[in-house]
């Protein structure tokens, strides 16, 4: 195969695309398109601080590595699940890529700072480990922008994350869930703007982004998400992909383009009816937000 | 040839082209990247009996 763009021997194909490029193109392929998705989704004003959410994987720290290229002012949070070994090595991955680059990676541990691993906050809240390490990430990462004065929080979201969460809201007709799939996050009381710059490119592009760039990446996957549902859907739409290629993509456009607006009301009705949580001050519709009170179970265990 | 989740290797005849291994192999073309060395390698590229091959996933599932 050759490069669609320069015509020298490609080390990458994209049948989305139906492309090839060669290491070079492939690079600026990347960049385009995170810089198209920020562009045509307003993500990202000229001078605001973006907060990367960084795990150790290829998505972000690929994402990481292009707003520091496009010239964004990008810091990176690195939250420490306690999954034993995997979380040493994800940090290990995150600290050595922040070090290569010359930037400024902030550190949080859940059981150092707020007394609980995934495991234990997922059994004391009763919710799967997914959904604890979730709620934990949200939660966090938007206090410590808030708290850090950043603009942006931006996450490494890709198209087959996006087409999967699509999936399986529309498999239970998710309406909520369908009114808050969005590229952008607007920000409000208590809630800094949240982003996913990575919409525009499939995790097949993000892990030969990570080898072309020579990133050195956590390769492993979680333990804890071994088998999970979200896997499921994304083995699902690949298969589909195979025989179909594009169909990822048109099926995640197709929503954000032509139905999305029709769930918003319900995410709005929502929004409206939120007040501060009375241990930490984030937004909830209780009296305690969800973290704070996983937070106090956990610490009764 | 190293294959990842869980890490393990095996031996495979060559020629062959990294489309046909990955099938062989009963992988997903949409879910792996073919790496020979170190560098990343076309579906068309033909492997042979002496390359040292990567077969690495690219899926990744927890929360994020």
């Amino acid at each position: 195969m050759r490069c669609r763009r320069c015509r020298r021997p490609a080390i990458v194909d994209v049948r989305r695309h139906n492309a090839a490029f060669c290491a070079d193109c492939f690079v600026r392929h990347c960049r385009d398109q995170v810089a198209r998705a920020i562009h045509h989704f307003e993500m990202i004003g000229a001078g605001e601080r973006v907060l990367v959410a960084v795990s150790g994987g290829k998505d972000s720290l690929g994402l990481w590595d292009i707003l520091l290229d496009l010239g964004y002012a990008a810091d990176g949070l690195y939250l420490g699940l306690g999954i034993g070994a995997y979380s040493d090595e994800s940090h290990r991955h995150a600290a050595g890529f922040a070090a290569a680059r010359g930037a400024s990676l902030v550190t949080v541990d859940l059981p150092a700072d707020y007394g609980y691993d995934i495991e234990r906050g997922a059994a004391a809240a009763r919710r799967a480990p997914c959904s604890a390490c979730g709620l934990s990430k949200r939660h966090l990462f938007n206090q410590a922008a808030v708290d850090g004065g950043f603009d942006v929080v931006a996450t490494g979201h890709n198209l087959d994350d996006e087409a999967a969460v699509l999936f399986g809201n529309v498999l239970r007709w998710n309406t909520d869930y369908l009114g808050r799939q969005l590229p952008v996050l607007p920000p409000s009381e208590g809630f800094v703007r949240k982003v996913k710059p990575l919409i525009r490119l499939g995790e097949r592009e993000m892990a030969a982004y990570c080898v072309v760039r020579g990133i050195d990446y956590i390769v492993e996957e979680c333990p804890m998400a071994e088998g999970n549902r979200h896997l499921g859907y994304k083995d699902a739409l690949n298969r589909i992909e195979e025989q179909s290629p594009g169909s990822k993509q048109a099926f995640y456009f197709g929503f954000i383009e032509r139905t999305a607006e029709l769930f918003r009301p319900g995410a709005v009705a929502e929004q409206a009816g939120l007040h501060p949580c009375l241990e930490c001050g984030s937004p909830t519709t209780g009296d305690v937000c969800a973290f704070c009170a996983l937070v106090a179970r956990a610490r009764q265990q | 040839m190293l294959l990842r989740n869980p890490a393990r290797q095996v031996d495979v005849d060559g020629p062959l082209r990294a489309n046909a291994l990955i099938a062989h192999l009963g992988l997903n073309r949409e879910s792996v990247l073919v790496i020979r060395g170190d560098t990343l390698v076309t579906g068309d590229a033909v492997l042979g009996d002496t390359d040292v091959v990567e077969i690495r996933p690219v899926i990744s599932g927890g929360a994020r």
